[in-house]
């Protein structure tokens, strides 16, 4: 394996000394009262904490190979993402909608697309090897994560902020469907924004991370572009499916069956 | 053509019972925050109400509810625009030039941005785009507060119209000679309910 030869393991050492960097930011706000050393402090200790853990766990969950440990572990990161896209929305559906809509849709979108990947394109032997599964479902979920709570967001606030507008189109007798096609698009549109601009600005304006560790970790360059267009193809994919899913669905629960729209579902704002 | 009102009642509102014949306006009034628009909104079913309301005899549930609003039509005292241009908001741009010239408007303000039209203007558009639907039954929330005198009258003929033609409305309105022009019964509201229940 002439490829692994090529890789720099990093010691302890290593990270001791870039370490030194943070502490340097640390000793410079001490000095000049700029007050961001106890934050960036917090921040970087979690940092090792929270990977230094996640390191641990990969290590283990890659020797056991086990589909129900695999599994445990997807339905633990898509059901922490569900509660961040519910953090994130200004307006939230009232009761179990909040939590429910995004986390069932991601789960849907994410799931169907990582196994879709693993079985067809990528097929590790066992399929649902953690070595594969598992990131590649953390790309896919990140992703999707994002897209749903902005379709969800840019969906709530504009039905709100547009009431009178999509009103106005229900008295004159229209549907619901023909009521809310213009908030429906401008909120995939903005679900959709940051993957059309990811791969709009890849290679040229950034180069993605996974393709840059595999270029670090000694894969030819061409190999790791390869993997990194699956990649974008894979979030493309399941972000759009999740964000079509969840703005549809929250577009029928805030209107119903008589084509009445019903903002009434929607808790009131919060706080701050 | 009759509209049937049967124990309509949602929180704030209710329950109420009247009926509309052929021809008929009836005025709507009452202090503001009486209910009035309720009332208006629950019978276009705008939002989830509970009671009966039947046109000649046939309940709304048998309707899908854009077919209903087509026929039961509202007309809010704010109306809502969703295009950029006016005339996207006309079913029917040709069938509107009558219209347009009855209520003094120029017919180049269908090309006109929505944020160049003053309000009389939006109310007096919001109308037309009412009577393109050609409803049977005319929901009309305080439809010539914001106009001068020759344009509200101009209002009234053009109701008066459809209601010559076997059409009814409800009809709001704070303005008392306005009310004695109109004429006819009155309902009353307060609090949600009408002060003398109708027949």
């Amino acid at each position: 394996m002439s490829e692994a030869a090529s890789y720099v393991r990093l010691d302890f050492l290593d990270l001791a000394i870039a370490a030194l960097l943070v502490l340097l930011n640390g000793g410079l706000s001490v000095a000049l009262r700029l007050g961001i050393a106890r934050h960036l402090a917090v921040a970087a200790l979690r940092m090792v904490v929270q990977l230094a853990l996640v390191g641990l766990l990969l290590t283990t969950l890659f020797r056991l190979v086990s589909p129900g440990w695999t599994a445990l572990a997807a339905l633990i990161m898509i059901l922490v993402a569900g509660r961040e896209i519910m953090v994130r929305q200004e307006r939230r559906l009232r009761g179990l909608w909040a939590y429910g809509l995004g986390t069932g849709t991601m789960l849907a979108a994410a799931s169907l697309v990582t196994v879709f990947a693993l079985t067809t394109q990528i097929s590790p032997e066992p399929w649902y090897h953690p070595r594969y599964a598992l990131p590649l479902l953390g790309m896919i979920l990140g992703n999707t994560m994002t897209g749903i709570s902005l379709g969800l967001q840019t969906l709530t606030t504009s039905l709100v902020r547009e009431r009178n507008a999509v009103e106005a189109r229900l008295m004159l007798g229209a549907t619901r469907q023909q009521a809310l096609e213009h908030a429906v698009r401008e909120a995939l549109r903005s679900a959709l924004m940051p993957i059309v601009n990811a791969m709009a600005a890849a290679g040229i304006i950034a180069l993605p991370g996974m393709m840059t560790g595999q270029i670090l970790a000694g894969v030819e360059p061409a190999e790791a572009v390869k993997y990194q267009i699956l990649v974008m193809f894979l979030i493309a994919g399941g972000t759009a499916l999740g964000a079509i899913a969840a703005v549809l669905g929250a577009g029928l629960r805030l209107t119903d069956q008589r084509h009445r729209l019903r903002l009434d579902r929607l808790a009131p704002p919060r706080e701050n | 053509m009759t509209l049937a009102v049967a124990n309509l009642s949602r929180p704030g509102l209710g329950p109420l019972s009247f009926t509309l014949e052929a021809g008929e306006c009836r005025l709507l009034r009452g202090a503001s925050g009486a209910g009035k628009s309720l009332l208006l909104r629950a019978l276009a079913d705008l939002d989830p109400n509970e009671g009966e309301v039947r046109l000649d005899g046939e309940a709304r549930e048998a309707l899908a509810a854009p077919l209903w609003r087509r026929r039961v039509a509202y007309l809010p005292a704010e109306t809502g625009w969703w295009a950029e241009i006016v005339g996207e908001h006309l079913a029917d741009r040709a069938g509107a030039g009558e219209l347009l010239a009855a209520l003094g408007l120029p017919e180049a303000c269908l090309d006109w941005p929505v944020s160049r039209l003053s309000s009389g203007e939006r109310q007096r558009l919001g109308l037309i785009r009412v009577l393109l639907l050609a409803p049977r039954v005319y929901l009309l929330d305080e439809p010539t507060a914001a106009l001068d005198a020759p344009a509200a009258a101009a209002v009234e003929a053009l109701v008066a119209a459809r209601l010559a033609a076997g059409a009814v409305a409800l009809w709001v309105t704070h303005d008392d000679a306005q009310a004695a022009r109109l004429g006819g019964r009155q309902l009353f509201m307060r609090d949600g309910r009408l002060e003398e229940p109708g027949p």
